[in-house]
């Protein structure tokens, strides 16, 4: 059974003079993984900060039910964020190593006896030959697992992606996708992933969003919204046919 | 220099990750206090401390108090100048990253400071290189007085007045041996922190 996580109505998201996203209406469940479309520009990494609770929307409001309580992102204490991880596109790492970026966050809440923990995780994330690298020295992909890593260690109620997977090559792309599916399947996390790519959308999200220009165009089943598009904007930009 | 670093630091970072109205002219406002001549800082204090100053109750004038203060107004400025910049210079996305990973303001800002300590490091070697090498602040605000105020750049002066170049020499390596050694234990504690992250 699936229940209400994010609910958000009315949100506008104004930087100075610019409106950069403006969704009337969005509901995601707990345990879904849902997927963010549409083309650089969109306002989809607007709206992940926005979920992440890194920032407040100018108005409207965005509702995530924990428990049994709704918070806001004025509201929201430092355990309510801590159920939240975010991935960003581009990746910093400390400069320490990778076991050292993979096991901040548990520091940060105090565990500091987590080696096996840690061990696991970078077994998990084939990271282990290289525990002790420092950042500068991996590769873009290598990178962007020690991101994921540093999240899903957390063991998060939510975690939010953004592009994971821009600029990799396939075998990359492809571990990092089994990496998601893992999370989901093992602990029924909630995942919420940026993509511009339509056919990662397909492979991972039971339902989207496409985004065009800040503007929430259409929200359904990713199978839906693939074959059966309400929007003509929708049909030409899952068809290709919407360029940017 | 414990004083300017204490005071130093915090003001610097907060002046990296702060924004407020203002904050363009406190920052022009250091970098010019980082340029500050040290016999300017000295005249000041000097006023500020003489009998007919406004501190002139404290009694400081010719003493260590008075020449501590003209130093620490010397080395802040710079120790809030590099820390500010080497603040800055961290990836201004690794805050939010951070946070997004649960960590809260202050520790977001202890990791942001870890990853410009060498910057950091640097400020603190110029803010001590301004002092131990520093003659007319303390000069004018200590006196020179022997056994008291007395500190080797002072003394080295004296020494070269009354034609005792040996013994000035002889100062001027202590001075630079100083120097020397605790530069070495900063490049040390540089190549420490570095390890550790290998």
């Amino acid at each position: 059974m699936t229940s209400l996580l994010y609910e958000l109505e009315q949100v506008k998201q104004v930087y100075g003079s610019r409106t950069v996203l403006s969704i009337p209406a969005l509901q995601i469940s707990r345990g879904e993984i849902f997927a963010l479309i549409g083309p650089s520009g969109a306002g989809k990494s607007t709206l992940l900060r926005l979920l992440a609770l890194l920032e407040a929307p100018s108005s409207g409001s965005l509702r995530l039910h924990l428990d049994d309580r709704i918070v806001t992102c004025e509201d929201a204490t430092l355990e309510d964020r801590r159920r939240v991880a975010m991935v960003f596109q581009r990746p910093v790492l400390l400069s320490r190593s990778v076991r050292q970026n993979i096991a901040y966050g548990l520091r940060l809440r105090g565990k500091r006896d987590s080696r096996e923990q840690v061990e696991a995780m970078l077994e998990r994330v084939s990271m282990l030959p290289l525990a002790d690298a420092r950042p500068h020295t991996l590769s873009g992909g290598e990178v962007q697992r020690v991101s994921l890593a540093r999240a899903m260690i957390l063991e998060p109620d939510i975690l939010l992606l953004d592009e994971p997977t821009a600029n990799l090559d396939r075998y990359n792309v492809s571990t990092i996708e089994a990496l998601i599916r893992d999370q989901h399947a093992r602990q029924g996390t909630t995942i919420i992933l940026i993509t511009h790519n339509i056919f990662q959308a397909r492979r991972l999200a039971t339902r989207m969003a496409l985004l065009l220009d800040g503007e929430l165009v259409e929200v359904g089943p990713t199978e839906t919204l693939c074959e059966r598009p309400q929007d003509p904007r929708t049909a030409a930009f899952v068809s290709g046919d919407l360029v940017y | 220099m414990a004083l300017a670093m204490i005071i130093g630091i915090p003001l610097g970072i907060w002046l990296a990750l702060r924004h407020f109205p203002g904050r363009r002219l406190l920052t022009a406002l250091i970098y010019t206090g980082m340029g500050l001549p040290p016999v300017v800082v000295g005249l000041f204090v000097f006023l500020m401390l003489s009998r007919s100053g406004p501190f002139g109750d404290l009694g400081w004038l010719f003493t260590m108090n008075a020449m501590i203060v003209a130093q620490t107004i010397i080395a802040t400025p710079l120790i809030i100048g590099v820390t500010m910049s080497s603040v800055q210079s961290v990836d201004p996305s690794l805050r939010m990253q951070l946070r997004a990973l649960g960590a809260s303001r202050w520790q977001a800002s202890w990791a942001q400071l870890y990853e410009a300590r060498f910057g950091v490091l640097v400020g603190l070697v110029i803010g001590f290189g301004s002092i131990i090498s520093e003659v007319g602040a303390v000069m004018l605000v200590g006196g020179n007085i022997e056994g008291r105020t007395r500190v080797l750049t002072t003394a080295i002066v004296l020494e070269t007045r009354k034609g005792s170049f040996d013994f000035a020499l002889a100062l001027g390596i202590i001075l630079l041996l100083i120097a020397f050694v605790m530069n070495m234990a900063v490049v040390a504690i540089q190549a420490r922190t570095g390890s550790d992250s290998q």
